[in-house]
């Protein structure tokens, strides 16, 4: 652990939040990460710590890097510069060492990404096979009590066409857990579902985060920044802007950018 | 029609040769076509300039040049073997090229974010591509695989021409004989009709079975 938490998460030009911030056991650990897509400056030396246990918040209009932010917590996307680390450990090159370390977190995404050859039960039980090497019926035997948790226990002899958006998303969060992930990423989970869809899978997430799970978690949905994240962190143009608690976000935002973005957000 | 009668057994040398050919020939283009499909799509860089450069150099090649190339090439380097081998090694790489890139439209068929799903959960490359890009690619390629093996098996008439017995061979023979030119090219393109025939009856069956639902 190289630094206190709170310190490095700060913005370290201006150490104004320093104060409003627990001192944490760092899990995840960004450090004046860059990013180009060609001429596009989408990640702008990010610094960026997350505790263990800590749910993360990230917002921002599109376009702001804040998926490329989540994306690249697991090398889903290249950075050019600076340095993640998770757990104390840089990540990796490509190669083995890399597909261990994303077992240790897991990814959901926003168009839920099953294997669609494969049932449902099968989706949560796959890497457990072959990441763990667990036997299939001790694997099967996890993904059931999994399934149990996310409510979809008798879906699990589907296909993941015959579900609805919502419960596929639950399915995805059930395999993100099998490997037992010392983290969670959630890039937009709730962006591709239909309005009475959000809400089973925001149940599920605010379950997770009131177990103490760590988690980022990329979305539009201030309901649940507000109710369950620790910190919100605001992006606009491939930097962070602000990064402090709900409360003081939502009541209070600082830069221009964010009074902005809520004034348009929020007004309906 | 006493052309058949009279030649059966010449016919069904010819006949049987042109089935080994074809067997023996899909079977290496579709190893190496796979092969060359995963080099393709592989996260190191030098793996896809070998699929590239492989498909390129095959694909582009006339395939009477490159019959001549390994069978009177190679030996050159002091590899020698039988000529029936060598057909089949040059038919079976010349193929591979156009397998290599069916394959490779069929990966391009599952949406990307079902690898990144795969690789997010820990599972290396081949885990990835074995278990859950390629089972589904599989589904859809189905038919144009049919469509290039076919190809292959009026291709391997090339390998008659340089005394690899085989199908189109036999009129020479016949020919010398004094039978109808002409009935003995509908009994070889009957015999060709068969092999080809059956192969779309083999892909028909494979696409009912694992084609995909729609």
């Amino acid at each position: 652990m190289p630094f206190p938490g709170w310190i490095v998460c700060a913005d370290l030009d201006t150490d104004k939040w320093a104060g409003q911030r627990m001192a944490v056991d760092p899990l995840i650990e960004l450090r004046n990460v860059n990013k180009h897509f060609g001429e596009l400056h989408v990640l702008q030396d990010i610094n960026l710590t997350v505790g263990r246990g800590e749910v993360v918040v990230v917002i921002g209009p599109s376009g702001s890097g804040k998926s490329t932010l989540c994306r690249a917590i697991n090398r889903l996307e290249t950075i050019e510069s600076g340095t993640i680390t998770l757990d104390g450990k840089p990540l990796p090159a490509e190669g083995k060492e890399l597909a261990q370390l994303r077992a240790e977190v897991g990814m959901v995404f926003q168009s839920f990404n099953l294997f669609a050859h494969k049932t449902v039960l099968a989706n949560v039980s796959l890497a457990q096979m072959k990441v763990r090497g667990r036997k299939r019926d001790e694997a099967d035997k996890r993904s059931r009590d999994l399934l149990e948790r996310v409510g979809l226990a008798d879906q699990a002899p589907k296909y993941p066409a015959q579900l609805s958006g919502g419960q596929q998303q639950r399915v995805a969060i059930a395999r993100a857990l099998a490997m037992s992930p010392k983290a969670l990423l959630f890039d937009e989970p709730t962006s591709a579902l239909d309005p009475e869809m959000i809400n089973e899978v925001l149940e599920v997430m605010q379950q997770l985060a009131s177990e103490g799970m760590t988690m980022v978690v990329v979305t539009h949905e201030m309901g649940f920044a507000r109710s369950a994240a620790n910190r919100v962190v605001f992006m606009a143009d491939g930097r962070i802007v602000e990064d402090r608690t709900p409360e003081e976000f939502f009541t209070a935002p600082e830069s221009d950018r964010a009074k902005d973005f809520l004034s348009k957000i929020l007004k309906h | 029609m006493n052309v058949l009668t009279d030649n059966f057994a010449l016919y069904g040398e010819g006949f049987l040769g042109t089935v080994e050919l074809t067997v023996y020939a899909s079977l290496l283009a579709l190893v190496l076509g796979f092969l060359m499909a995963s080099f393709r799509v592989a996260p190191v860089g030098s793996f896809r300039a070998f699929g590239t450069v492989w498909v390129t150099i095959l694909r582009n090649t006339p395939l009477t040049l490159l019959f001549f190339a390994v069978l009177l090439g190679l030996p050159r380097f002091g590899l020698v073997l039988p000529f029936q081998l060598f057909a089949v090694l040059a038919l079976g790489c010349y193929t591979s090229a156009f397998i290599c890139e069916v394959l490779r439209s069929g990966i391009n068929t599952v949406p990307k974010g079902q690898g990144e799903a795969a690789r997010s959960l820990g599972m290396s490359f081949g885990q990835t591509l074995g278990t859950v890009v390629l089972p589904q690619a599989f589904r859809s390629v189905i038919p144009p695989i049919g469509s290039t093996l076919i190809a292959l098996a009026k291709n391997s008439a090339i390998a008659g021409a340089f005394s690899v017995t085989e199908l189109l061979g036999t009129y020479k023979t016949l020919n010398e004989l004094g039978y109808s030119i002409i009935w003995t090219f509908v009994w070889i393109a009957v015999g060709y009709l068969i092999i080809t025939l059956s192969i779309s009856a083999l892909f028909h069956v494979l696409e009912k079975r694992y084609g995909v639902a729609r």
